[in-house]
């Protein structure tokens, strides 16, 4: 018998589950079913008769257009899609920079998953879910001492709603003033996040960016230029995708003060600065947290997620409602900011997702205070660490700030391989699901070329740290001596090489099924 | 059977490679000094990308050179369209540029003298593509690198890539630029086969195309507008989008005039400007031409200090799409008007128009040292 050689960093020997799984309406057969549900009883339909039915009008004239297919090929079908996926329990989850998923402890699924929890409806009596609400009413403490702030809810169920959250509480704060119409304009960066940008758009706010001064941080002079008579905000994000961290970020949210404006902090990612630094002593008035970022709840496919977001005493009466309070004896459901015509009104239906804020708090209860103040110390050393490591690589750069560290992320840039090699970022992503490991190369547009933006957090070990490291190098190596290998990855992963060009073009893609066969029948 | 016009500018790059900056009027002193011709090596790694369907594909081409000799040594079909001597001059590639244009694809190879030769010869109504060969790149004309030239003419002909886009045809003054001075100007656009990884601008790609930018400028800037006010609009494809968005007739590289979103006069020289600014409040909407980041001074001389004095700060309307800015890196957008006093009442903090209800905050300084 060989001993087996594990000495080797790379794992080559990785393969994912890969089928060419057609679309479920391609597979459709017209007749096929998967369940046939028999008619009730005469007597039974008498019983019922005008009780359990929908009322004429609600019916559809014409079935709708499911495809027809049995169960155990349904069944075939999702599962076969479940392992073509490459999810944080499989890889070694450090490349999904801006929005890595931490290790999320499973003893909180099963907390989420017990019946007392998972059958508990939201329009239950209040006397019947005190646990849950006082889960509420403290996580919205916790929040409050991580953040500075006055106030959280836990309505918006994602970080850009986390946003929109924030720029509707802008509008209703100037809307009370009557000067909703003149502070039209938010200022944000563009290494922040796109939705502080995006999300106040829908609001109907005209976007100002800043771009970086030549050290990387935002342009002070550019940001003076900027604030005015209209600016109705400053969101922004800190660090920003770079890793880099604003130090002055004082002197911008006090120039914004002295103009009249609000500031609003986009803490989705605040991994590196818990027990570090609070939104409110930088001179923010808003701020919101991704619970899936900081806090541990994991999400998958867009949700279930929460973008708890908190503010100050002056902005809470503007919060959507109804929030959780405790009168001493009891946990209630306080509706008096409901009755406010200038709060922003229900941003999601009931107090946000449950089970996600029973995860976040089970998490902050898990660590402590001192636990969350080593979560941010172990998530800026595992990121420097892997920034020293890969900086001394001759085909990695990463702009700004030269020789100072990074917060808990690092947008680098993959330009010198590109030249050298031909090799782009995208042919490197695709190359490393090879190894059941990915990267995200950056929100759009690219500022930086050739981008791939890493974030460890405090999950990984070192062992895992290397082993990104030397499947990033082993990557590297081939595309200086066999580019063509890496431009024709993947082979042993699911992913797909897309052209991007024009996806804006409505005639370039179909959203649905139907727009499929009207375009391409 | 699809036809590919080939056509490459032999001395393209030979400058650069003894510290010459461009070829242009410098071939014998590039000679001189030991320069060797390497257009056709770079030619040869665009077109190996074409072998798979050599069989399916005549090259259309001109003699010797500036063609024939790569295609045939590849093993392609040839036809030859033009015959040139032993010294071919811009002359020789406008006229060959000519005799293909019933080509599917007109693939040349060289620098931006050579693109601009290609514009002077069919303008903006033939599907062109640029294999990086010569000293000064600047059009977006060009793809990234010669193979990449090569893959996406191989895609545009198979059918894969059926977009096209218009790309600038810029160009610096070589004399100035041996001075250490960047004198960038644009000259027009050529269509290019659109897949945005290959393309000089790929380093910046977003999820809206140029296009759709340029559109949204458009109508950002539409609703900014006053009525009764007069409006220049100068050159740039930026700037061209909002007066197809109007649809007015536009100039290619000249200045128009609009009032109450029509047209007022087109193609207007300083005298003409300086004139109609008499008769109302005048604004102006100008993007940075080029790569340079120039908004005065390189191809819009019409707008002279005398103009930009009455225009001042308050009256100029800046529109740009990300990806140009993107390529300023943080630099200022340049002007040179001539008058460093007018340069100076011009710099500082500009909101340039990126997008509907999207401003970006940039500066203006004048033209770098």
């Amino acid at each position: 018998m060989k001993k087996i050689d594990r000495s080797s960093k790379v794992r080559t020997g990785f393969h994912q589950a890969k089928w060419d799984e057609p679309v479920i309406f391609e597979l459709t057969k017209p007749g096929e079913r998967g369940i046939l549900v028999t008619k009730a009883n005469p007597e039974v339909q008498k019983a019922v008769e005008g009780t359990s039915v929908l009322p004429s009008f609600l019916q559809r004239e014409t079935a709708p257009a499911l495809p027809e297919i049995s169960q155990p090929r349904v069944l075939r079908h999702y599962a076969r899609l479940a392992q073509e996926t490459l999810g944080a329990d499989v890889n070694i989850e450090i490349g999904q920079g801006t929005c890595t998923v931490k290790y999320s402890p499973k003893v909180n699924d099963q907390l989420a998953s017990l019946p007392q929890m998972r059958e508990m409806h939201p329009l239950q009596d209040e006397s019947t879910c005190q646990g849950i609400m006082q889960i509420m009413y403290d996580t919205n403490r916790y929040m409050c001492e991580i953040s500075g702030m006055d106030r959280f809810s836990f309505q918006p169920s994602g970080g850009s709603q986390g946003i929109l959250t924030m720029a509707s509480l802008v509008y209703s704060y100037f809307k009370s003033k009557g000067q909703e119409k003149e502070r039209n304009e938010i200022i944000t960066t563009i290494y922040s996040h796109p939705s502080d940008a995006a999300a106040p758009h829908v609001k109907g706010f005209k976007i100002i960016y800043i771009h970086p001064d030549e050290n990387g941080y935002p342009d002070y002079e550019a940001f003076k230029a900027a604030v005015n008579e209209h600016t109705a905000a400053f969101i922004v994000a800190n660090p920003e995708d770079t890793g880099v961290y604003n130090k002055n970020v004082l002197k911008f949210t006090k120039l914004v003060h002295e103009n009249g404006g609000l500031c609003g902090y986009d803490q989705a990612n605040a991994n590196g600065l818990l027990g570090v630094t609070r939104a409110r002593e930088a001179g923010f008035d808003m701020c919101f947290f991704n619970l899936h970022k900081t806090f541990s709840t994991p999400h998958g496919c867009g949700g279930p997620a929460c973008g708890a977001t908190g503010c100050t005493k002056e902005l809470e009466k503007f919060l959507p409602g109804p929030l959780v309070d405790f009168d001493g004896e009891k946990y209630f459901y306080n509706y008096e900011i409901t009755n406010n015509p200038s709060a922003i009104g229900k941003v999601r239906e009931f107090n946000g997702v449950a089970p996600v804020i029973l995860k976040a708090y089970a998490w902050i209860r898990s660590l402590g205070p001192d636990g969350l103040y080593q979560v941010a110390k172990t998530a800026v050393l595992n990121n420097n660490y892997l920034f020293k490591k890969l900086m001394e690589l001759h085909c990695v750069d990463a702009p700004y700030i030269p020789g100072k560290q990074r917060i808990e992320q690092c947008r680098y840039t993959l330009e010198t391989l590109f030249k050298e090699t031909g090799v782009s970022t995208a042919d490197v992503q695709r190359r490393m699901m090879d190894f059941g490991m990915h990267y995200w190369q950056s929100h759009h547009p690219y500022y930086v070329p050739e981008p791939m933006t890493l974030e460890p957090t405090e999950t990984p070990s070192k062992e895992d740290i290397d082993e990104y490291i030397e499947t990033l190098k082993y990557v590297f190596d081939e595309a200086y001596n066999n580019p063509e290998k890496v431009k024709g990855a993947p082979y042993q992963s699911v992913c797909h090489q897309l052209d991007e060009s024009n996806m804006d073009d409505p005639k370039q893609w179909a959203v649905t099924w139907r727009s499929y066969l009207k375009k391409f029948n | 059977m699809k036809t590919l016009g080939l056509l490459i500018n032999p001395i393209a790059g030979m400058g650069g490679s003894v510290g010459l900056k461009g070829t242009d009027g410098m071939y014998q002193e590039a000679v001189r000094r030991g320069a060797v011709r390497k257009a056709n090596a770079r030619t040869a790694l665009a077109l190996k990308a074409l072998l798979p369907i050599r069989d399916d594909l005549l090259v259309l081409c001109p003699s010797g050179e500036m063609g024939e000799d790569l295609a045939r040594e590849m093993g392609f079909q040839v036809k030859v369209v033009y015959s040139c001597g032993p010294d071919t001059t811009a002359e020789d590639t406008i006229a060959a540029a000519r005799a293909m244009a019933d080509a599917d694809l007109l693939l040349f190879a060289g620098g931006d003298g050579t693109a601009r030769d290609v514009f002077t010869a069919v303008g903006d109504q033939k599907v062109a593509l640029g294999v990086p060969a010569g000293v000064k790149i600047h059009s977006p004309v060009y793809a990234i690198r010669p193979e990449a030239a090569g893959e996406l003419a191989l895609s545009y002909l198979k059918g894969a890539c059926g977009q096209t886009r218009e790309a600038e045809v810029v160009d610096i003054d070589e004399a100035a630029y041996r001075e250490g001075r960047v004198n960038t100007s644009l000259y027009g656009y050529l269509q290019v086969p659109y897949e945005r990884r290959f393309l000089q601008s790929s380093k910046a790609p977003s999820p809206l195309s140029e296009r759709s930018q340029q559109v949204n400028i458009a109508w950002e800037m539409i609703d900014q507008m006053k009525p009764d006010l007069y409006y220049l609009v100068g050159p740039g494809s930026t700037t061209k989008t909002l007066m197809d968005v109007l649809e007015l007739p536009d100039t290619l590289i000249g200045v128009d005039l609009i009032c109450n979103k029509k047209l007022v006069q087109s193609d207007l020289c300083e005298q003409d400007i300086l004139k109609r600014m008499d008769e109302r409040e005048t604004h102006l909407i100008i993007t940075p031409t080029g790569g340079q980041g120039f908004l005065l001074g390189r191809g819009n001389q019409q707008l002279s200090a005398a103009v930009m004095r009455r225009i001042g700060r308050e009256r100029l309307h800046v529109l740009a799409t990300q990806e140009k800015l993107f390529h300023l890196h943080g630099a200022p957008l340049l002007v040179d008007t001539g008058d460093p006093e007018v340069d100076r009442m011009l710099t500082g903090y500009v909101r340039v128009i990126i997008g509907y209800m999207e401003e970006q905050i940039c500066p203006i300084g004048a033209e770098r040292q």
